[in-house]
């Protein structure tokens, strides 16, 4: 693959999904860095891995599992003594509507 | 006007019967107080660590084998971030690259009586979010994180189906085989079984996929049926008038009956998979896949199939009997004491469903068992049909008994009555000779040949008997005495 340069454009579009409010004074500076990222991941391209199956964890152990059965108590009033807001059991966050 | 193929697919995610969560000991009981149930694992504390649920695998494995599917060995939770209020986490741990089920397929039975089979892509474990309650908190959400952390397999279709219907019939065999197999309670009000349907219209005759829109949490037969029609509709009318389906995410809004976009794909998020650090990949044996299939039940197809081959019912009344499996195993108490399996197919599918119809009452474990009429009773019942005892009309009078709590064995509610059918001739036969007495124009009639009026000579006796005189006894009697 050809390496990818990142414009101006694609910056504001990643800033957007990942939320973020970013300068427009340090757009051209992240678009610089994000072209060194990505040639550096397609210089790994490079390395042959063909014949090496994907590896989701370094240890070869298996997941134990564990019994189906209720072990947490309700501890509420702790958690909720922490929380910024609540209300009637709930906690509240500022209003979200999709 | 073009003609347009409907192109649709499932993903239903169905709530598995557990006592406690996928990743955490907290409880999973429905309607508990908001946040009583979310720990710190749910909560999505600093520190905590991820525990699997060793009941969410019994049951995964169990559905894979009731579709046939391939179980993998090796299984691998994966992370999927995405940032919402209902999931304090930051992230859902589900299964991606290498879920528990693949493959597999079902044939459903459509209303014309053919087949169709549907392949199922997946199925994969996954955990539940929280619920967001967006009034009554003067502009803030209110969040309830009980249900985050319940564990829920996602069954994930091949676009296989063709039209609303062959959409809710695949939704409603899934249902069916869950709770047939322990692997959820089943109960749509509860959002156990929740349906995405992703849905696409192209030229009749054409091979390339349209566009797709995916409608979300349809939590209804009833309106994954309309909402599966008014997007075709809508598609069929952009299409139609020279515009271009969009690939969005869509609400199904069950009060005004449409759909509406939610987000659309070109700017949805990134969900950045990565396998899940907290949890190693589970592995599981050839003889752990051997042990949860020697527990399942005998599936809907088979029980379906045995009622038409061993009590020699019609398919339409073995698919309503079967239904549920307590139904099904009501079914069988009844025919077993009543001796009749046909008979008992016919009263529990007309009488029995019947009332519980009238009364709103669904053919669940929960209702057939508090209900008064016992299986026993039943079946009993439709044996002092059999045995001459009582007529069916008089056993309907028994069974409003039995029903209403008014009696609990028909036996002794018979004798106590006085409901015994009178099939002796001795004792029938001077009423018959009264009805006929009483009718000379009826009687010179039924001479002259007008032998339908035998249905009027033995509704006579019944009214004088009160329905105890056994019909066929009478009928034979009046004939005798009128032709002889």
């Amino acid at each position: 693959m050809p390496p990818i340069t990142v414009t101006q454009d694609l910056v504001l579009a990643v800033a957007e999904l990942s939320q973020l409010n970013i300068d427009g004074a340090d757009i051209d500076g992240y678009a610089a860095d994000m072209t060194k990222v990505l040639a550096l991941v397609e210089q790994m391209h490079g390395v042959d891995t063909s014949d090496i199956a994907p590896m989701s964890n370094p240890t070869d152990a298996s997941q134990q599992l564990r019994a189906d059965e209720v072990t947490e108590p309700d501890q509420r009033e702790r958690f909720q003594a922490i929380a910024p807001e609540t209300d009637g059991g709930f906690y509240l966050v500022p209003r979200v509507v999709e | 006007m073009q003609d347009w193929e409907i192109v649709i697919g499932l993903e239903i995610h169905t709530q598995l019967k557990t006592k406690s969560k996928i990743f955490s000991g907290a409880s999973t009981d429905f309607g508990a107080a908001p946040n009583t149930q979310a720990c710190a694992i749910d909560l999505g504390f600093p520190g905590v660590l991820p525990t699997v649920n060793t009941r969410v695998y019994e049951k995964a494995v169990a559905f894979g084998l009731g579709i046939g599917a391939t179980i993998n060995l090796t299984s691998v939770f994966d992370r999927k971030n995405y940032f919402y209020p209902d999931s304090p986490k930051g992230y859902q741990i589900t299964q991606l690259e290498t879920p528990i089920v693949v493959g597999g397929s079902v044939d459903v039975v459509l209303k014309d009586g053919s087949v169709k089979t549907i392949q199922v892509t997946r199925a994969h474990l996954e955990e539940d979010a929280g619920k967001s309650m967006h009034e009554d908190y003067h502009g803030q959400t209110g969040i309830d994180l009980n249900r985050a952390g319940t564990p829920l397999l996602e069954i994930v279709s091949e676009p296989d189906m063709r039209s609303a219907e062959e959409a809710v019939a695949y939704a409603r065999y899934i249902h069916q085989l869950v709770t047939y197999l322990g692997v959820s309670d089943g109960d749509m009000s509860q959002g156990s079984l929740r349906c995405d349907a992703n849905v696409s219209i192209r030229p009749m005759g054409t091979e390339a996929l349209g566009t797709r829109t995916e409608t979300k949490n349809v939590n209804s037969f009833r309106f994954l049926e309309r909402a599966i029609n008014y997007e075709v509709e809508r598609q069929i009318a952009v299409l139609e008038s020279g515009g271009r389906i969009r690939q969005e995410t869509r609400l199904y809004d069950s009060d005004k009956d449409e759909t509406r976009p939610m987000r659309s794909k070109e700017t949805a998020t990134d969900y950045r998979y990565f396998p899940e650090p907290d949890l190693l990949p589970v592995h599981i044996t050839q003889d752990y896949i051997d042990a949860v299939r020697q527990q399942m039940p005998e599936l809907p197809a088979a029980k379906i199939q045995r009622f038409v081959r061993d009590y020699a019912l019609n398919e339409a009344d073995a698919q309503v009997l079967a239904s549920t499996v307590a139904l099904a195993d009501y079914f069988e108490t009844v025919a077993r004491v009543g001796g009749d399996g046909k008979l008992a197919a016919n009263w529990v599918r007309v009488e029995l469903l019947g009332q519980m119809n009238r009364e709103s009452l669904t053919p669940s474990a929960e209702s057939l068992g508090a209900i008064s009429l016992s299986a026993n009773a039943l079946g009993m019942l439709l044996a002092r049909i059999k045995d001459g005892t009582i007529s069916g009309k008089i056993a309907k009078t028994v069974f409003a008994a039995l029903w209403h709590g008014e009696a609990t064995d028909p036996d002794t509610y018979i004798a106590t009555q006085g409901l015994t059918q009178v099939s002796n001739s001795d004792e029938l036969a001077p009423i018959v000779d009264g009805v006929i007495a009483n009718n000379p124009q009826q009687a010179a009639q039924y001479r002259e040949g007008k032998t339908k009026l035998m249905g009027f000579f033995v509704g006579q006796v019944m009214q004088q008997t009160a329905g105890k005189a056994n019909p066929q006894q009478v009928s034979e009697l009046v004939q005798q005495r009128l032709l002889d």
